[in-house]
C-alpha cells in the first residue's frame, strides 16, 4: 500500500477540458473540466462506460491532443509547455503507452525486435548493435517472451503474445508513468490474469505508476489503487479502489457497481439492479470534487455535501 | 429423439477446416443436448469452438469447414444432412442467432421496421402491411421506445444497447424455438448489458425458447444459464448445472477460469492464472489437450485422452482425477470454499425437499 501521506504527486491533471469541433454545432466536450492526481508508484483506475471520455483522457494526458483548457502537470512541468526537442523527447521517454488492441497496435512489416527497439533508436540508447540486441533480448525475457521470437513478425503471435510485445516496446525507453487502455479487453479470460500478473510485477520491479483505463470493473478494482468513475466526461467519483466498491458514494457509482456480473449463481439470482438517473446531473447547478471523508472525493453541489457525509456516516455504522 | 424433453441433440460432431497450412480439428467429438426452454451456456477461450458448434447448428460454417462425423438432431431431423435451401428455412424461423456486434449485424441502408418484419415476410409469406404491425408489437416488447415513430428510422440512428434490442426483436419476430446469442453483450457496456440481459430472459419466460448462450464471462454465465458445458481445444471438458458448475467443478481447466477471474472480493499481489495458451489444432497433443497446462496434470494425461466420468445424474467431466485410482489432489483454495458453499447448498436442498415430502404426506 502507499502511504499517501508521504507520496509524492508525478501527475497533476487541473480542470482539464478537452473539447471536439469546438464552436461548431456539432462540438463534443468529451472530457468536461476534470482534476486529479496521480501519485508515484500508485495505479490509479479510470473507470467508464464508452463515452465517459476515458481513454480521451489518456490521450489527452500523454499529449497527443492540445487540451482546449487546463493544465496536465507531469513531474512539476505543464505538459504543453515544453518547447524545446529535447524536452518532449525526455517527456515521451518518461511517459509511455500501452493500447487496447495487440492486433492493431503493433506494424505487421516490422520485426518484433525492430518493434521493441524504436524507442531506443529514436532515443540512442543503446551503444552498438550488440547491445541494441541485448537490450530486446532482455526486454523480451521480462515480458515472458524469449529471444527466438525477435526476428518473427507479430502475425506469429497470439493476442496475449502481442499484448506483451506492446508492453516490452513501452518498456524499453525506461519509463516512470505507463497508461494502459483497456490494455486486456481484446484478451481472453485466462490470458488476462497472466498480463495483469505481468503488469503488477512490472511494478513493483521497476516502481512504475500506472494510469489503468478500463470498463472491466471487478479486474480494475484488483489492479488499482485508486479508482476514479467518469461520465459524460466528467469525474463523479475519487476514492481508493476498497472504498469506493464497499462504500460508493455517487448514485452513479453504485448503479454500475450493481450492473457487474459475479461469477457466483446465487448473487446472480439475487441481484438488484440499482437504476441511476442522470437528469441531476443537468440541473445547471455548479458542481465540483468534494473531500466527503479523507481521500473520498464526489462530485457535488454545496447543498449536496450534507447528503454525501451523511451517506459516508451511515457507511461507516454499518462496518462497525 | 432420445429424450422427449431434449430439443436438440448434437452427437459426436467433428468438424475440421482445410486451410493452407493444413487440417485444423476445430471440433472434435462433441455432444450436448438442449432441452426446451433452458439457457445451456458454452463457455471458453477464442478458438476453443463454441463459435464453430453453434455455426454448424445454424449452417453457417464457412465453406472449407468439412464435417467429419456426429448427428445435430432437431425434431427428429439431422440438420448436418440438409441442403442450403432447406437450412434457409429453418434458419430464422425455427433457429435463430443474436450476434455479438450489434454494429455490424444490421443493415445500414435498410430501415430497421422492415429489418424486423422481414423474417415474417420470408418465412410466412406475410403481407407487408400485418408483417409490419408485428414489426411494431416486437419493437415495443424489447423496450424501444416511441416505436411508431422510430420504426423508420436506420440503424446509425440507434445507439448500441438498442441495436442489440433490434437484433433481438430480427431474432424472436418468428417465436423461434431455439435462440442462439453468441457473446450478445460482448460489445456493450455493463450498465446496457445488464438490461440486455434481462430483457432476454423476461422473454425467454414469455415465449418459452430454448436459448444456447456463448460466452468467456462467467458473470454472465452465472446469471443466465440453467446449465454450463466448458469447451476447451474443441471438446467439452465438463458439463452440469449452473450451481455444479461453479461451486462445484471438477476439471482443472474449469478450475482454472473460475480463479483467473478476479471478483470484488480479490486481493493479493498474484492472480491465479492458468501458465502457457491454448494448444494449436492443426496437430492436437497426444493424450488430455489441457494436460501441458495443467499442473495436476497425471502421467496417463500426456499418454490417454481421459473419458466422461460421471459426477452426478447431470454433472460430468472429463478428467482423469475422477477416476478411482488417480491420486486424491487438493484443488486450489477458492475452489475449496466454493466446494464448501455447495455442500451447504445440497444440505438445505436436501432438507428442504425432505420437507416438503412431509408436508405433502400430511396433506393426505
Amino acid at each position: 500500500m502507499i502511504d499517501y501521506s508521504k507520496a509524492k504527486k508525478v501527475l497533476e491533471v487541473e480542470h482539464l477540458k478537452q473539447y471536439f469541433n469546438v464552436g461548431k454545432a456539432d462540438e463534443v466536450r468529451a472530457v468536461d473540466d476534470i482534476t486529479f492526481d496521480v501519485y508515484q508508484g500508485e495505479t490509479f483506475g479510470l473507470v467508464g462506460e464508452s463515452g465517459s471520455g476515458k481513454t480521451t483522457t489518456g490521450r489527452a494526458i500523454i499529449h497527443l491532443y492540445e487540451p482546449t483548457s487546463g493544465k496536465i502537470i507531469f513531474k512539476g512541468e505543464d505538459v504543453s509547455k515544453l518547447r524545446s526537442k529535447a524536452q518532449k523527447q525526455r517527456f515521451r521517454r518518461d511517459m509511455q503507452m500501452i493500447f487496447q488492441d495487440p492486433y492493431a497496435s503493433l506494424n505487421p512489416r516490422m520485426k518484433v525486435k525492430d518493434i521493441v527497439a524504436e524507442g531506443i533508436d529514436i532515443n540512442h540508447l543503446a551503444k552498438n548493435d550488440a547491445d541494441r540486441t541485448k537490450q530486446v533480448e532482455d526486454l523480451l525475457e521480462t515480458v515472458g517472451l524469449n529471444k527466438d521470437h525477435s526476428s518473427r513478425y507479430p502475425h506469429e503471435f497470439s493476442g496475449g503474445q502481442r499484448q506483451r510485445i506492446g508492453i516490452a516496446r513501452a518498456l524499453a525507453v525506461q519509463p516512470e508513468f505507463i497508461i494502459a487502455d483497456e490494455p486486456i479487453s481484446a484478451l481472453d479470460v485466462s490470458i488476462q490474469a497472466q498480463v495483469v500478473n505481468l503488469l503488477k510485477r512490472l511494478q513493483r520491479e521497476r516502481d512504475l505508476t500506472y494510469l489503468f483505463i478500463a470498463h472491466d470493473l471487478s479486474m480494475v478494482k484488483y489492479i488499482s489503487d485508486r479508482i476514479g468513475v467518469m461520465h459524460y466526461g466528467r469525474m463523479l467519483e475519487i476514492a481508493s479502489s476498497d472504498e469506493i466498491y464497499a462504500h460508493p458514494l455517487h448514485d452513479y457509482t453504485a448503479s454500475l457497481l450493481s450492473a457487474v456480473p459475479v461469477p457466483d449463481p446465487e448473487y446472480e439470482r439475487a441481484r438488484q439492479q440499482i437504476p441511476y438517473d442522470p437528469s441531476r446531473e443537468f440541473d445547471g447547478k455548479p458542481r465540483q470534487l468534494v473531500e466527503i471523508v479523507p481521500h473520498h472525493w464526489v462530485r457535488a453541489s454545496e447543498d449536496e455535501i450534507p447528503m454525501y457525509k451523511k451517506r459516508a456516516q451511515e457507511h461507516s455504522r454499518l462496518v462497525k | 429423439m432420445e429424450n422427449s424433453k431434449n430439443i436438440l441433440e448434437v452427437r459426436n460432431l467433428k468438424i475440421n477446416f482445410n486451410t493452407y497450412a493444413g487440417k485444423v480439428q476445430a471440433i472434435r467429438d462433441v455432444s450436448f443436448d438442449l432441452q426446451k426452454g433452458e439457457t445451456l451456456a458454452i463457455v471458453g477461450e477464442s478458438g476453443s469452438g463454441k463459435s464453430v458448434t453453434t455455426r454448424s447448428i445454424m449452417g453457417l460454417n464457412a465453406p472449407n469447414a468439412d464435417i467429419a462425423g456426429g448427428t445435430i438432431m432437431f425434431k427428429d431431423q439431422d440438420l448436418l444432412k440438409k441442403t442450403r435451401k432447406q437450412m434457409d428455412e429453418i434458419r430464422g424461423r425455427d433457429i435463430a442467432e443474436i450476434f455479438q456486434d450489434p454494429m455490424t449485424s444490421l443493415d445500414p441502408t435498410m430501415k430497421i421496421g422492415k429489418q424486423i418484419a422481414e423474417p415474417l415476410v420470408i418465412h410466412k409469406g406475410m403481407k407487408r402491411e400485418k408483417a409490419m404491425a408485428q414489426a411494431l408489437e416486437m419493437m415495443k416488447l424489447v423496450g424501444i421506445e416511441n416505436a411508431e415513430k422510430r420504426i423508420n428510422d436506420y440503424p446509425h440512428q440507434f445507439s448500441g444497447g438498442m441495436r442489440q434490442r433490434i437484433v433481438i426483436a430480427i431474432a424472436l419476430v418468428n417465436y423461434p424455438e431455439i435462440l442462439i446469442a453468441d457473446e450478445p453483450t460482448t460489445a456493450l457496456d455493463v450498465t446496457i448489458q445488464a438490461q440486455i440481459l434481462d430483457l432476454m430472459k423476461e422473454l425467454q419466460t414469455k415465449t418459452n425458447t430454448s436459448i444456447i448462450f456463448i460466452t468467456h464471462d462467467l458473470g454472465v454465465v452465472a446469471g443466465m444459464a440453467d446449465r454450463v458445458a466448458v469447451m476447451y481445444a474443441g471438446k467439452i471438458v465438463e458439463y452440469g448445472t449452473v450451481d455444479e458448475i461453479f461451486y462445484n467443478p471438477k476439471h482443472p481447466y474449469t478450475w482454472g477460469l473460475l480463479n483467473s477471474m478476479p471478483t470484488m472480493d480479490t486481493s493479493g499481489t498474484e492472480l491465479p492464472s492458468i501458465p502457457g495458451t491454448p494448444p494449436d489444432l492443426l496437430n492436437p497433443p497426444k493424450g488430455d489437450a489441457f494436460a501441458a497446462r495443467n499442473k495436476y496434470a497425471l502421467k496417463i494425461d500426456t499418454e490417454q485422452e481421459p473419458p466422461f466420468f460421471k459426477v452426478s445424474d447431470t454433472h460430468y467431466a472429463a478428467t482423469w482425477l475422477l477416476d478411482p485410482h488417480a491420486p486424491k489432489v487438493t484443488p486450489p483454495d477458492q475452489i475449496i470454499e466454493r466446494q464448501k458453499h455447495f455442500a451447504k447448498l445440497t444440505h438445505e436442498t436436501i432438507h428442504s425437499n425432505r420437507g416438503k415430502h412431509i408436508e405433502e404426506e400430511e396433506q393426505l
